[in-house]
């Protein structure tokens, strides 16, 4: 039954994804974008990976969305039709699709458990995690411990998009502003969005830190709580308006959540090596190094969560930010 | 069985054509932000290649449950690779539209074409 | 010991100029630190987190990264020391703190990559440094700079998206992502289309990286609108490093044991460097503005470094690496000058620079020496590269004649194009009356002759750039044998 399900998801997922292609406008593309983030979402549900699929839902479905249309609502919804030069790009990318499909031929079948994926690193993982970490989620355990040096790097990825948005969005844009915009922006003159908005604010939130400090547990992490925090605060920003949102969490701290995170997670990499350790080798942080592995997870993990929930956030007052000026 | 050997051909198919998909929208595609969700669909695919190549059968998530004996697991490897990379796909797109939103401040469009005129 | 440099660099809080350059030069003196460790014989190796190198992430410096890693961290520094006076010029005050710390965020993706010995881990730090470098060129202070910068981002992104796949497939068929291991299991797999294909996607991934050839195209204007200390850092190392892990890929990781994939690395690589090397020179001719000409010439260069590659050689080999130091040198060296003109030049189109050699007359000498080095006159250090190039050439086989004549017309096309930058800043009039002399600020112009000297001490005495490049030759080859 579930292979049938699977199946109808992927072919949804293909017709989702030329329904984007083709359309022109781009509101109606950014939507379907959506969707098609919630459709690979379930899709990576059913193959096991609930880390990557709650991931994929927070991060995909709700925050790409926002950022896409905080960014339309800045430039035009239309796009412009063009004619010709249809040919090479279908050449391109016709070559590109056999190359693919020629390299499937000797994959390994789905779900084979002889597959080479399956033998060489993951079974040790598997093996080693509760004797090392004392926990059951092995993502968890890879992801902050195993291939924390990894994770170290995706926190500068993000804090480096950060940045970025601010510097290149820190320009005064070149035509005056004009008439400041309605002050009492957001749908709070619409009831029911309102009341139902208030009413889930506060459950996304504890959602979300639950997600936080379960992550060692239950599918969940620093990343995934990150995100949908952040979808909570865009909520609000979204209900109450812009202002109401800064107020009750500042740029600045939000600045400083980016980097007290990243700082978190790198100092406890410092402190690991003065302690005797490698870089990031957490075992050494208490006596019991099962211990001390997981008071260093519990510590980058709420690190990321900082880095992460900050950065979104940043990114999106920052283009929320220049809606109002122009 | 047999089903299973199809959905697993199936997958990797459907990977194919995403991604096809994606990188015909980004080479394709004039307006800038079109593009970027080609951009991000190209991206979405590779994360559904690995995915499907982390599935065991019979396996669950890769959580331990205590007291159970003998669980087959799915391989944690490529989901914390995936998780990874999706917050570096969304970094790359929010800077992206930065610049979008930036492009069309000073040309006042985000038409490529208009954009090359211009100037 | 290994990390330090990642620490130290990877901790950027709203820094100012001031910390940022301690950091690049703290990094700096950790490179040269670990480059004699490197040339006492013993290679590097660091465990991250303290797990075993294919269950946790390791890193490994050998000879071959000692030497980029000089680069990086040597083009990093020394930008950097110089980038006050121009920043100040091209960036408002508000925004600096976000690009200094934007600007270290790259020099640590880049370190990150070519210290690393796991795939996937150098796929992450290869975004940092590239969204790092996004951020660095739509710095630039015309509007110019974003759709250059936006054609960079999709460029580097599908770059980016293509390596992974292939690290992907080789991920599915090893079962491991680190690079020696995945060396020593890849010879296991039976089949193996899913291991070529891999190999082609992670080299066109990485091509696009390195702009080589046809992929080249967002490299001139992003280049020419970059911020001009910004052009420094990135134009003598970015693309290098691309070209760094390309190397590596192939030979330590396909080379041996893929069939024929020696003989598919040179048909590949060898047309494209020839392609790359004759045609950008020639655009680079009839180029009009003096930024957008030396970035064009990178395009060349950057096929000097594959065509040595191509060879399938140690002398090849050690050519293509001796080219990678000399060429970040000379190209370093030339835009350093060139940001010195721009102090007081707006405009660096050729036919405006008239009687810059007047004003500037440090600076033009500079820029003169460094032009030296790029084309190879004897004595500067583009002379030792191009001589092992070309004798690398005529082992190669019958064609060796036929290539040494491709170098020699290039290197005749780049006479003709440093020439005309001469031409302009010495025997040009001025164009308008502001004729008094007016050097760039001391500090832009120390760190300039700094790297002009540099270019001629390692011409005259090339001795550890050599050994080190003889040495990854020797690395590299014995693992293609």
């Amino acid at each position: 039954m579930i292979f049938v399900f699977a199946l109808f998801l992927l072919t949804l997922l293909v017709i989702t994804a030329l329904a984007i292609v083709h359309t022109e406008n781009l509101f109606v593309a950014v939507m379907l974008t959506s969707i098609f983030s919630l459709l690979m979402a379930a899709n990576f549900f059913i193959l096991d990976a609930a880390d990557v699929a709650l991931t994929e839902a927070a991060v995909g479905a709700g925050v790409t969305t926002v950022i896409f249309l905080s960014a339309l609502a800045l430039t035009g919804e239309r796009e412009k039709p063009r004619v010709g030069g249809r040919n090479i790009a279908l050449v391109t990318v016709g070559i590109l699709a056999l190359l693919i499909i020629y390299a499937t031929f000797d994959k390994p079948r789905l779900g084979d458990p002889n597959a080479p994926v399956h033998q060489h690193v993951a079974p040790w993982y598997l093996e080693k995690t509760p004797e090392y970490m004392g926990f059951p989620n092995v993502v968890t355990a890879v992801l902050s411990s195993f291939r924390g040096y990894d994770t170290l790097g995706e926190v500068f990825v993000v804090f480096a998009a950060c940045i970025g948005v601010l510097f290149i969005l820190g320009v005064r844009p070149p035509r005056e502003s004009l008439e400041p915009r309605d002050e009492s922006s957001g749908l709070r003159h619409h009831l029911i969005p309102q009341v139902v908005g208030r009413l889930l604010v506060p459950f996304i939130v504890l959602f979300g830190l639950y997600v936080q400090f379960h992550g060692e547990y239950g599918p969940g992490g620093g990343f995934q709580a990150g995100a949908i925090i952040a979808t909570g605060v865009i909520l609000y920003a979204l209900l109450e308006g812009e202002a109401e949102a800064l107020r009750a969490v500042p740029r600045s701290v939000l600045l400083g959540m980016v980097i007290g995170g990243a700082m978190l997670f790198g100092s406890v990499g410092v402190v690991c090596m003065l302690m005797g350790g490698a870089f990031l080798d957490y075992s050494v942080l208490a006596a019991d190094p099962v211990w001390g592995q997981q008071l260093g997870i519990l510590i980058i993990e709420a690190g990321v969560g900082m880095a992460v929930c900050g950065a979104l956030l940043s990114i999106f007052h920052a283009f929320a930010a220049r809606e109002s000026l122009s | 069985m047999k089903l299973l050997e199809l959905l697993g051909y199936f997958n990797y198919w459907v990977f194919a054509i995403i991604l096809t998909v994606g990188l015909y929208a980004v080479i394709r595609k004039t307006n800038l932000i079109k593009k970027l969700i080609g951009l991000s669909i190209f991206q979405s695919a590779v994360f559904l290649m690995y995915i499907t190549m982390d599935k065991v059968e019979g396996g669950t998530a890769p959580i331990i449950q205590t007291g159970v004996e003998n669980q087959i697991f799915s391989n944690p490897l490529p989901q914390v690779l995936i998780l990874t990379a999706i917050v570096v796909g969304v970094s790359t797109l929010a800077l992206g539209l930065a610049i979008v939103v930036r492009i069309n401040e000073s040309y006042g469009t985000i038409e490529e074409r208009e954009i090359l005129d211009a100037d | 010991m290994l990390s330090a440099p990642l620490v130290v660099l990877l901790q950027p809080r709203g820094l100012a100029w001031a910390g940022a350059t301690v950091a690049a030069l703290a990094s700096f003196a950790i490179a040269l630190a670990l480059t004699i460790a490197v040339l006492d014989g013993q290679p590097q190796v660091y465990a991250m987190g303290g797990w075993p190198a294919p269950y946790g992430i390791a890193l490994g410096v050998d000879a071959f990264s000692a030497l980029v890693l000089l680069v990086v961290t040597g083009a990093g520094a020394a930008s950097l020391l110089a980038a006050r006076p121009s920043i100040d010029q091209q960036i408002e005050q508000e925004r600096q703190p976000l690009f200094y710390s934007a600007w270290l965020l790259g020099l640590a993706g880049l370190v990150g990559i070519v210290v690393s010995a796991d795939a996937f881990n150098i796929f992450v730090f290869m975004e940092i440094s590239s969204l790092a470098s996004y951020i660095l060129i739509a710095g630039g202070p015309d509007r110019r700079a974003l759709p250059a910068v936006f054609k960079y981002l999709i460029m580097g992104t599908i770059g980016a998206t293509f390596y992974l796949i292939g690290v992907g497939l080789i991920y599915m068929m090893t079962g491991t992502l680190n690079l020696a291991d995945m060396e020593a299991r890849i010879g296991d797999v039976v089949d193996m289309n899913p291991i070529l294909v891999a190999a082609g996607f992670i080299t066109i991934g990485l091509a696009l990286k390195a702009a080589v050839f046809p992929l080249h195209v967002w490299l001139p204007n992003a280049y020419t609108q970059a911020p001009h200390m910004v052009t420094v850092f990135l134009a003598a190392c970015a693309t290098k490093v691309a070209l760094y892990v390309l190397i590596r890929f192939d030979y330590l990781v396909f080379q041996a044991k893929l069939a024929d994939h020696e003989v598919q690395f040179a048909l590949f690589a060898m047309p494209l460097a020839i392609l790359g090397i004759l045609v950008a020179s020639a655009v680079a001719m009839f180029e009009g503005n003096l930024k957008r000409l030396l970035a064009t010439s990178s395009v060349a260069q950057i096929g000097y470094i594959l065509l040595g590659a191509s060879f399938v050689s140690q002398a090849g080999l050690s050519a293509s690496v001796m080219h990678i130091f000399n060429h970040a040198l000379a190209k370093g060296g030339l835009f350093l000058a060139v940001a010195c003109l721009a102090y007081h030049y707006r405009d660096l189109r050729l036919d405006q620079l008239g009687g810059a050699a007047a004003r500037m007359p440090w600076t033009c000498a500079a820029l003169v020496v460094c032009g030296f080095s790029l084309i190879g006159i004897p004595g500067t250090a583009g002379f030792i590269s191009k001589w092992l190039l070309i004798s690398a050439a005529l082992e190669s086989g019958p064609w060796g004649w036929g290539l040494v004549a491709v170098i020699l017309v290039s290197s005749l096309m780049a006479v003709v194009y440093i020439w005309r930058i001469v031409e302009a800043v010495y025997f040009r009039a001025a164009v308008e009356g502001d004729s008094q002399p007016a050097e760039a600020p001391l500090q832009l112009l120390l760190v300039t002759w700094l790297v002009a000297l540099l270019n001629i001490f390692f011409g005259l005495f090339p001795g550890v750039p050599l050994e080190l490049a003889n040495s990854t030759a020797t690395l590299l080859a014995g693992f293609a044998s």
